[in-house]
């Protein structure tokens, strides 16, 4: 590996208060350093912009339902674009826009052998995910029972178990409702057979959270998303004012009682953002076009796949989750894609510290992250984002505040939106600083750019992609490394032996056999808590 | 010594709680059903291929291995073929080499439940994990398939006897069983219906519109209307309904659109009520293919990598289809026997053309063969991991060792002749 001289560059750190200042870059065996000597290879970046390189905080892009939306698609594989590429293309395509973590958001303990391995076959992006726990039936048995210790001993335990990194509860207790064939629309509703609410399952896992000390907090997907009037219970779960990540917004900002008087409730939300530091969220922006959603709120996608009459795949997964898959096309002259496309981008102007809200797509739930690039363009262009409100459907201009915002984000806040602020969330190191390793996407970009197409165009493909001081990308050129799949080991406080007999009596395969050997990850990497 | 939690690699199921006795050239297996016990004792008291053959005579395994690599590379359009009883770790390899030969890479998950993959594609598929049938469902449908002597521990295991978290037993749940024969498993049923033959498509329909509300006044595909009605009754009225699919729907006449009508009508049912269709596959690590091809080439099988990049086209890139057009000239299979299964002029066509076999005993295939290579049992001899027919992944445990020392695993002899390969 030759160090590395990256000279004349604007350096955009956002953790370290650095925003254009040109300097040179040193790396050294991986990591950025002080001075440079010996063998090296000098790349000049005079009139680049160099960041660290970029954190995807919510990507499904590995595991079973991923693997269903691949399979139920063979046809999406002929075109230039592909709602769920496979996992080579993944990792290189990322590699190519400049990211190189990805976080798996969503995966369910019994199948998260399947997504270590395709995390395996994911080139040039480090990984860590997250373990969907919010509608496990043993952590709702000790809920109810107000067993608090033991709730955390076995969220430690399946962590553990299954090499993960952090929480995720999708729609809390609406799954347990949908096996029933039931769904839950408010945190104060009731969840089936454990009488507990999804308010007391938030705050549950919260507790556990911090007592775990696990590095990222509560990823939470809200009750009753993706429906007209969701926004109460977005409102209402933000009032809990608890120390959470919550993901894809976007799909939480919708007022009224019908599609048809649905209108956005973003400024609301946003306000509600403001008001407390403990909250983070990603966008979820949509991107119109052809996509294939999949989530694990599988009454959702019940529904969804009853709306479009189109195909619908379901996994009910014991004890644990369950998942849907639903191919869906969001259309610019439709009323309500085009509120929900103007909801994401409200949401990110409005929120107005940068540190609290992440740019995703929820990949590819309501759009490809190969979109980015157009997202960005459109927050830091004013006129971009108007031409792309010209060709959408009146509800965008009407029903929501996008047409009044003024705001422009700067490139600074997009180095924040992109890598430093889940970076931050995720627990993660992402900095110029001497010493940090040197994960860098140079752009070919001048600061004081502002036209969106160009700046589209710059971060559709960065100049250089370079991952731990080896560059993975060169003007879309890639080549294969590897990534480390990052996992805690949160410590157990208490002896479940009983319990773990008691429900594996309910589980198709053996205590012994479940979880995922160190020997399945081709590049573990512990992370202390 | 006692080896417990052992995976079985035989069928679907994968169950992995198999417990073995090993002692001096002998092993008492515990607990597998029939089929499993068979293989296990096959390790001890089979015909187990030891010696690398090439021309039909012994030779040494770096000199059968040169000879597959110069075999293969100079081929211009190879086949690999996997076969469905080894680690998924084994087929990445076989996938690999087939991406770096250019050629066609299958297996036999297109022979079988190739057709429910299509429905898959068209119609998208509800489906659980076993352990979700056997704590919730109260009606199990057994569709064209007889698990009875397919899975002999699905019933027990899974679908029908066991205690669940919210069924007690049998006794809380109601089985049908549709096939055109009086099968063992429709012994066990609480209602047999006996579809004539090739009607599968007309019956899912009529039960559709039962439930749908449509009156229905004749019999149909051989089946009495009342028996009609009562199914289409228990299946909207159970609290969850299971329905297993066999081949009897996949390779009968219809073949994948009787599978899209079974998800149709399962997906009807989740209007009312839940229902889930889980299709009962036939070997340990079927599933594990399909996944593991569609995360690497987004394609599930039947892959061309002719172009240098996958390209997919069931009827035309599967194996019987390039074998019966001639198009393919050298072939590797491992661990599976298209000798015995593919039809005759396709057989033939085999012997004429070079043909490389990893397989652990003798089969028509390896009479077949130019060069055979010894071969591994995946799960009892090497680790790895099988995805169980509905998806779930089980990691696997070694137990013994494999009676020779030229390779530990499937995926070590397909890695090393990987290397050779590149050498050449």
């Amino acid at each position: 590996m030759k160090n590395l001289l990256l000279k004349n560059g604007f350096l955009y750190d956002p953790l370290n208060n650095i925003l254009g200042e040109r300097e040179d870059l040193c790396i050294v065996d991986g990591l950025i350093s002080e001075g440079i000597s010996g063998e090296l290879r000098e790349i000049d970046c005079r009139g680049m912009v160099l960041m660290p390189s970029g954190v995807d905080i919510h990507t499904h892009f590995a595991g079973s339902a991923v693997n269903k939306a691949r399979m139920m698609r063979p046809e999406s594989f002929r075109g230039k674009k592909t709602p769920v590429p496979t996992t080579r293309e993944t990792g290189s395509k990322y590699s190519v826009m400049g990211y190189t973590h990805l976080n798996e958001p969503a995966v369910a303990p019994l199948n998260a052998l399947h997504m270590h391995h395709e995390f395996n076959h994911t080139p040039n992006v480090d990984k860590t995910s997250l373990l969907l726990v919010g509608n496990n039936h043993q952590i709702m048995e000790y809920i109810s029972e107000g067993e608090e210790e033991k709730t955390s001993a076995w969220l430690a335990y399946m962590i553990s178990k299954t090499k993960t990194y952090g929480l995720k509860a999708v729609n809390p207790g609406g799954y347990i409702a949908w096996e029933r064939g039931g769904e839950i629309e408010s945190i104060d509703d009731l969840i089936p057979e454990y009488g507990i609410t999804p308010k007391q399952v938030i705050e549950a896992l919260v507790r556990a959270r911090g007592e775990l000390k696990l590095p990222h907090p509560v990823h939470l997907h809200l009750n009753n998303i993706g429906k007209p009037g969701s926004w109460e219970a977005a409102r209402e779960t933000l009032s809990l004012n608890l120390e959470i990540h919550v993901t894809h917004l976007q799909f939480s900002c919708y007022g009224g009682e019908t599609w048809r008087d649905m209108d956005s409730r973003a400024a609301d939300l946003a306000k509600e953002i403001n008001r407390r530091d403990g909250v983070t969220v990603d966008m979820g922006q949509i991107v119109f076009g052809d996509t294939t959603t999949l989530t694990a709120d599988s009454g959702f996608e019940h529904y969804l796949g009853e709306l479009t009459h189109g195909r619908w795949c379901n996994m009910d997964i014991e004890n644990e989750a369950g998942g849907g898959v639903v191919p869906y096309n969001y259309r610019r002259k439709n009323h309500v894609n085009a509120i929900q496309w103007a909801c994401g981008l409200e949401l990110a102007l409005l929120v107005e510290n940068p540190w609290q809200i992440s740019l995703s797509t929820d990949h590819p739930n309501a759009g490809s992250f190969m979109d980015y690039p157009k997202i960005i363009a459109w927050l830091m262009d004013r006129k971009y984002r108007g031409q792309e409100l010209g060709r959408c459907h009146k509800s965008a201009r009407e029903k929501t505040t996008l047409e009044s915002l003024d705001r422009e984000l700067s490139l600074g806040e997009i180095a924040v939106l992109t890598r430093a602020g889940p970076a931050k969330r995720l627990g993660l190191n992402k900095s110029l600083a001497v010493g940090a390793r040197a994960d860098i996407a140079v752009y070919n970009l001048n600061p004081g750019e502002s036209r969106g197409e160009v700046i589209e165009k710059a971060f559709r493909q960065a100049e250089y992609t370079i991952k731990n001081g080896v560059i993975v990308s060169r003007r879309g050129e890639t080549r294969s490394v590897g990534g480390d799949t990052l996992y805690v080991k949160p410590a157990l406080n208490k002896d479940l032996r009983g319990d773990i007999r008691q429900r594996f009596r309910y589980y198709s395969i053996n205590e012994a056999n479940y979880g995922v050997g160190l020997e399945h990850i081709n590049r573990p990497r512990e992370v202390k808590t | 010594m006692r080896h417990e939690n052992n995976t079985c690699p035989v069928c679907g199921l994968a169950c992995d709680d198999i417990v073995l006795d090993v002692g001096e050239g002998d092993v008492e297996v515990l607990n597998a059903c029939w089929m499993g016990r068979s293989k296990y004792m096959k390790y001890f008291k089979g015909e187990r291929l030891m010696k690398p053959v090439v021309g039909g005579v012994e030779t040494s395994w770096m000199n059968a291995i040169s000879e597959a690599a110069r075999v293969l590379s100079d081929a211009r359009k190879p086949l690999v073929y996997l076969g469905t009883e080894i680690s998924t770790e084994a087929m990445y390899e076989g996938i690999q080499l087939a991406e770096y030969l250019r050629g066609y890479l299958d297996s036999c998950t297109t022979i079988c439940h190739g057709p429910t993959v299509q429905a898959l594609q068209e119609k998208g598929m509800p489906s659980a994990t076993l352990g979700e049938v056997r704590n919730r469902a109260d009606y199990v449908v057994f569709w064209g398939c007889n698990p009875v002597e397919s899975h002999p521990r699905l019933l027990s295991k899974h679908a029908l006897y066991p205690e669940g978290k919210y069924r007690a037993g049998r006794g809380e749940r109601t089985v049908a069983v549709v096939d055109p024969r009086r099968t063992l498993t429709a012994d066990q049923a609480d209602l047999f219906v006996q579809v004539e033959p090739n009607s599968d498509y007309e019956l899912l329909t009529a039960i559709e519109m039962v439930i749908d509300g449509y009156p229905l006044k004749c019999d149909v595909a051989g089946v009495k209307v009342d028996d009609i009605k009562e199914m289409a009754r228990g299946m909207k009225e159970a609290k969850y309904c299971a329905v297993f699919v066999g081949l009897g729907l996949a390779s009968s006449r219809g073949k994948n659109r009787n599978m899209e009508k079974a998800m149709h009508l399962v997906r009807k049912l989740n209007k009312y009520t839940r229902a889930v269709l889980l299709a009962n596959r036939g070997h340990s690590n079927v599933a594990g293919f399909n996944e593991l091809c569609t995360w690497l080439t987004g394609y599930p099988y039947a892959v061309d990598y002719s172009r240098g990049f996958p390209r997919y086209n069931p009827g035309v890139t599967s194996a019987i289809d390039l074998l019966h057009r001639r198009e393919v000239d050298a072939m590797l299979v491992v661990a599976s026997d298209p000798g015995a299964h593919f039809p005759g002029d396709v057989v033939e066509y085999l012997a004429d053309i070079p043909l490389v076999t990893v397989e652990v005993s003798h089969t028509p295939t390896t009479y077949l063969s130019d060069i055979v290579l010894p071969g591994v049992y995946d799960s009892i001899e090497s680790g790895g991991t099988f995805y169980r027919m509905d998806g779930v992944p089980i990691s696997l445990r070694q137990t013994m060792k494999p009676p020779f020392d030229y390779s530990t695993s499937t995926k070590d002899t397909l890695r090393q002749l990987m290397g050779e390969v590149l050498r050449k």
